[in-house]
């Protein structure tokens, strides 16, 4: 067996402070309310892990020497970084995807809407179109 | 005293009805109000059917959005008292009796109608259980006041409580962080006994790894929101 690299002290105080400030950035986002729990919560994880990884150098070695990164542990620290960086884009892709169909939903909401108005305003409300209905939800 | 009870509903087809007609039973001046969370059944014509008036959402908001969808109904209308029941027929209208009182002889804002402050159990999950308990202790810490069930939805509410809520109510599974909101605004709370009986039909939306989720995001929302000044200024009705 090669002998296995330690992490250096730097890196692990740097990626320590870094993970740190990662996490009150977010928890203070969280209290200004300009971020949701609901969409936070990847990112607390992703804090805590790599603040668990970071500090405990011998867990970052132990971890390394099972991927065979013997001879620089920190490369796992990026690796899982960058994990969940994916992770957390990928979430947002879906968010993004349900808030794209949400705003379909309510454009054509409000068309209808609308016509329904403009149909009572013009005509009085008895002779609304039967046509008006609610538009179905969508398949979840 | 206008009273409104607020139902929000998605998917109960099959137990909506039964509700409505409990509550009327009860109380025949109450207006009942169904909030349809982008239900794909039968859910607002059933309600319909059975005298409710229906407020159909354009997409499912998850229960914090439609009950605050009649919170905000019912401050515009200004209701002086909101009654909250699941739309499941977890809730029986005939143990409202208690909870009205504490309410309305204003010896709390928000009265919850708990199922472990009384003698009788409450027969559950005993994983369910025990996330009830973690949460109760939580709020009951941040609140400095012994609360038994903070994740019941079978609540009377004063127009103070209506008003704050119409203005800012948490997304999602809301009433464990609606608790300690409404205690950050000094709003006072109480709770009295009821039983629930089983859900009449459909499922609890928390199961399986939603639990997880939902016990994470709601231990995050109550930590966070207790370090929080008051949400937003309110103004006494």
């Amino acid at each position: 067996m090669i002998a296995s690299g330690q992490t250096p002290l730097a890196v692990s105080l740097a990626a320590t402070a870094a993970s740190l400030l990662l996490l009150f950035v977010v928890f203070e986002l969280i209290r200004s309310r300009r971020l949701r729990e609901r969409y936070a919560l990847l990112w607390v994880l992703t804090g805590l892990v790599l603040l668990v990884l970071s500090a405990w150098r011998g867990g970052l070695n132990v971890i390394a020497g099972w991927f065979g990164v013997s001879t620089y542990p920190p490369a796992v620290l990026f690796a899982v970084a960058l994990l969940f960086v994916l992770a957390v884009l990928l979430h947002y892709s879906t968010v993004i995807s349900k808030l794209a169909d949400q705003n379909v939903i309510l454009a054509q909401r409000v068309a209808l809407l609308e016509l329904e108005v403009s149909a009572r305003s013009e005509t009085g409300p008895e002779s609304l179109p039967d046509a008006v209905a609610a538009p179905e939800a969508p398949a979840s | 005293m206008r009273r409104i009870a607020i139902i929000p509903a998605f998917n109960e087809q099959d137990a909506i009805g039964a509700v409505i007609d409990e509550l009327i039973a009860f109380d025949p001046d109450v207006d009942v109000l169904v909030v349809d969370d982008g239900s794909h059944d039968e859910t607002a014509d059933r309600a319909r059917q059975h005298g409710a008036r229906v407020i159909s959402l354009p997409f499912n908001l998850g229960i914090g959005g439609a009950v605050q969808t009649g919170f905000r109904y019912a401050a515009q209308c200004g209701y002086e008292l909101a009654i909250r029941v699941d739309g499941d027929g977890q809730h029986d209208p005939a143990e409202l009796g208690p909870l009205l009182d504490i309410v309305v002889s204003g010896q709390a804002d928000v009265c919850v109608g708990s199922r472990f402050a009384g003698a009788e159990g409450y027969r559950s999950s005993a994983t369910r259980r025990v996330g009830i308990r973690i949460l109760a202790r939580t709020v009951s810490l941040l609140t400095a006041q012994r609360l038994t069930d903070t994740t019941s939805g079978f609540q009377v509410l004063n127009r103070r409580a209506i008003v704050l809520f119409a203005a800012d109510y948490p997304h999602d599974y809301p009433e464990v962080e609606a608790a300690v909101m409404a205690h950050k605004h000094r709003l006072q709370l109480a709770e009295a006994p009821v039983r629930m009986r089983e859900r009449a039909a459909g499922r609890s939306s928390i199961r399986g790894a939603r639990t997880v989720y939902y016990m994470a995001k709601v231990m995050l929302a109550i930590v966070i929101g207790s370090l929080r000044r008051k949400a937003t200024p309110l103004e006494d009705a």
